[in-house]
């Protein structure tokens, strides 16, 4: 277990990485993988046992979960600058075929969370006690098929289903609540059944607590599936990228990389 | 026993949920029609009923797959096929060993009309990379299927299957080879390959012995793989013929005849290629028959094909 301080310095690290990773890439999606890396840290380093399972519903913030694996051993350093490039293990969007640790294969919207349920959904049947996480996006949510799973993992009871929504309020085309607004978000997976906690999602102390409750909502025979609403800002840790809807989907330039990285690494 | 091949179906998966505890079924809300209700009478706990929800279903049906299950999940083919980019991303990419069970393939539902008719799903499907494609002509040879899928293959397949009953021609005593063009009625100093598929195969017995009867003689051969299509053994046929024939119902873009042409495309010669079907249009409201016979496939309309054919070459 870390605690929030060694969280807040290897998520310092982990931005770097991001930024770096994407840079050498030429493409990718900063932005939604600054906003989930905290969540995706607490998640990986602290909580998931052995067995549980995690899909990245919001295929394109991978780099975020590339990150994170490398931190945790499970991809080498020197394997993340191969993102995006020719062969490599490290698609643009995750792929389970060429590595198994990302549970599916997402990258079209609205698909992953299906999986998740399914995935939670056979671990029942077997009365296994693992867990599933999902992290599913704001613009994402905008999909039909969000709903479907939204009003079918209920009648399922599935408790042992953690749906995280990294809640930054940025898609391509502009704000979430301008292109499609989404609120009043808890209230409406509150009246689909499921048990929503609210949180904001860079404020590490609170989004340990919010797994601690939903891991101990399970374990005390709860039905219902959980919902994280994480409260995050789009970029977050740098500041030209924060809320800002152009650092979505562009990479930056080595020298942009390099301000970004300087100002990571003095402010965090 | 002539029957429906979705009733083939529901009851040979029911016979192999008792020895295979990791099939489970998953249907939205058509199980009476797809016969997964039966499945589900006798394995409540191994049945998920998924709503009006196709995509949700496939995605799920994914998910229990990682998680160790076999999933069957049933709809009509067009529904099922209709979700293509949940089946292309999570079923296909990630290598999801399910099995798409569509039901109410081609204009042989009838009277519904084209909404509820799988006229593209075939296309769709054999687009899609390692995906098999499978579509019995009889009952027996369902129940063959149903065990290659549960028993032999791996990764993602599609499974086409009638509303309407079929005969039984599934020939006596025959082991089954998977993937293979299967000989259905052989004859002497034939002029034309009939070759089809599902609901198609009896309108080509049926074509072949008026055909016979006229003096005019044919082979019948059925495909029940449209993918992987067994090129090899159709190479080595086709040169009997003056004339190969396609029997499909289903459009002519992307089906059977497809796989018949891009085989054919391989060769310095070949027989020409006649692709019954549906002529790359809609279907619509009617008995079977008249929907076979008024869209060209039917076996009487199959006689006419290919007598013009012969009557036009010599």
């Amino acid at each position: 277990m870390y605690t929030p301080q060694e969280l807040r310095n290897i998520t310092k690290e982990l931005r770097t990485w991001i930024i770096e990773m994407i840079t050498e890439a030429g493409s990718g999606h900063p932005g939604g993988s600054l906003s989930c890396i905290d969540i995706l840290s607490v998640l990986w380093l602290n909580e998931m046992k052995e067995k549980d399972r995690f899909i990245l519903s919001k295929g394109h913030a991978v780099p975020a979960l590339y990150a994170v694996l490398s931190k945790m051993g499970l991809l080498a350093k020197e394997e993340l600058k191969t993102l995006r490039k020719i062969n490599s293990r490290l698609q643009g969007h995750p792929d389970r075929v060429r590595l198994p640790v990302l549970g599916a294969s997402t990258g079209s919207m609205g698909q992953g969370l299906s999986v998740a349920q399914g995935i939670a959904l056979g671990f029942k049947i077997d009365k296994k006690p693992d867990s599933v996480f999902c992290l599913i996006g704001d613009g994402e949510s905008q999909e039909g098929q969000i709903w479907e799973t939204a009003l079918s993992a209920p009648k399922f009871k599935l408790s042992n289903l953690c749906v995280i929504l990294d809640n930054n309020n940025g898609q391509i085309d502009g704000y979430v609540s301008d292109v499609m607004p989404i609120e009043p978000i808890t209230d409406k997976w509150r009246s689909f059944g499921w048990h929503v906690l609210d949180i904001p999602g860079h404020d590490f102390e609170k989004i340990i607590k919010a797994f601690q409750d939903a891991r101990q909502l399970k374990e005390n025979g709860g039905t219902k599936p959980i919902l994280i609403v994480a409260r995050t800002i789009k970029g977050k840790g740098v500041s030209f990228m924060e809320n800002q809807i152009d650092w979505h989907g562009i990479a930056p330039t080595k020298e942009v990389a390099r301000k970004a990285v300087e100002e990571i690494e003095k402010n965090g | 026993m002539a029957k429906a091949t979705r009733q083939a179906f529901g009851e040979a998966i029911a016979r192999l949920g008792e020895k295979y505890p990791e099939i489970v079924i998953l249907d939205a809300d058509l199980s009476k029609s797809t016969k997964s209700d039966i499945f589900a009478k006798k394995f409540p706990d191994r049945f998920f009923e998924m709503g009006i929800a196709e995509a949700n279903m496939i995605g799920t049906a994914a998910g229990l797959a990682f998680a160790g299950k076999l999933p069957f999940l049933c709809s009509f083919g067009c529904f099922l096929t209709g979700r293509y980019d949940t089946i292309r991303i999570s079923a296909v990419y990630a290598q999801a060993n399910i099995r798409l069970v569509g039901t109410h393939a081609g204009l042989g539902i009838g009277e519904d009309g084209h909404s509820q008719m799988g006229l593209e799903d075939v296309s769709l499907m054999r687009a899609l990379p390692t995906m098999g494609v499978f579509q019995p002509m009889d009952s027996k040879e369902t129940e063959l299927i149903v065990k290659f899928l549960v028993e032999e293959w791996k990764g993602p397949a599609y499974l086409r299957l009638t509303r309407q009953t079929l005969p039984d021609l599934y020939p006596e005593g025959k082991v089954f080879e998977p993937c293979k063009l299967l000989s259905i009625l052989e004859n002497k100093n034939p002029k034309a390959l009939l070759l089809g598929t599902g609901a198609g195969v009896s309108e080509a017995v049926g074509g072949a012995e008026m055909l016979s009867k006229q003096g005019i003689s044919t082979c019948v051969w059925s495909a029940h793989a449209l993918k992987p299509f067994d090129e090899k053994s159709l190479h080595s046929i086709c040169h009997l013929f003056e004339l190969v024939v396609t029997i499909e119902d289903h459009t002519v873009v992307g089906g059977l005849g497809t796989c018949v042409a891009e085989a054919f495309a391989k060769l310095n010669k070949h027989p020409p290629l006649l692709k019954l079907g549906v002529q790359d249009t809609f279907g619509e409201s009617g008995t079977p028959a008249e929907l076979f016979s008024k869209h060209g496939f039917s076996a009487s309309e199959i006689v006419k094909n290919v007598k013009r054919f012969l009557n036009g070459s010599v």
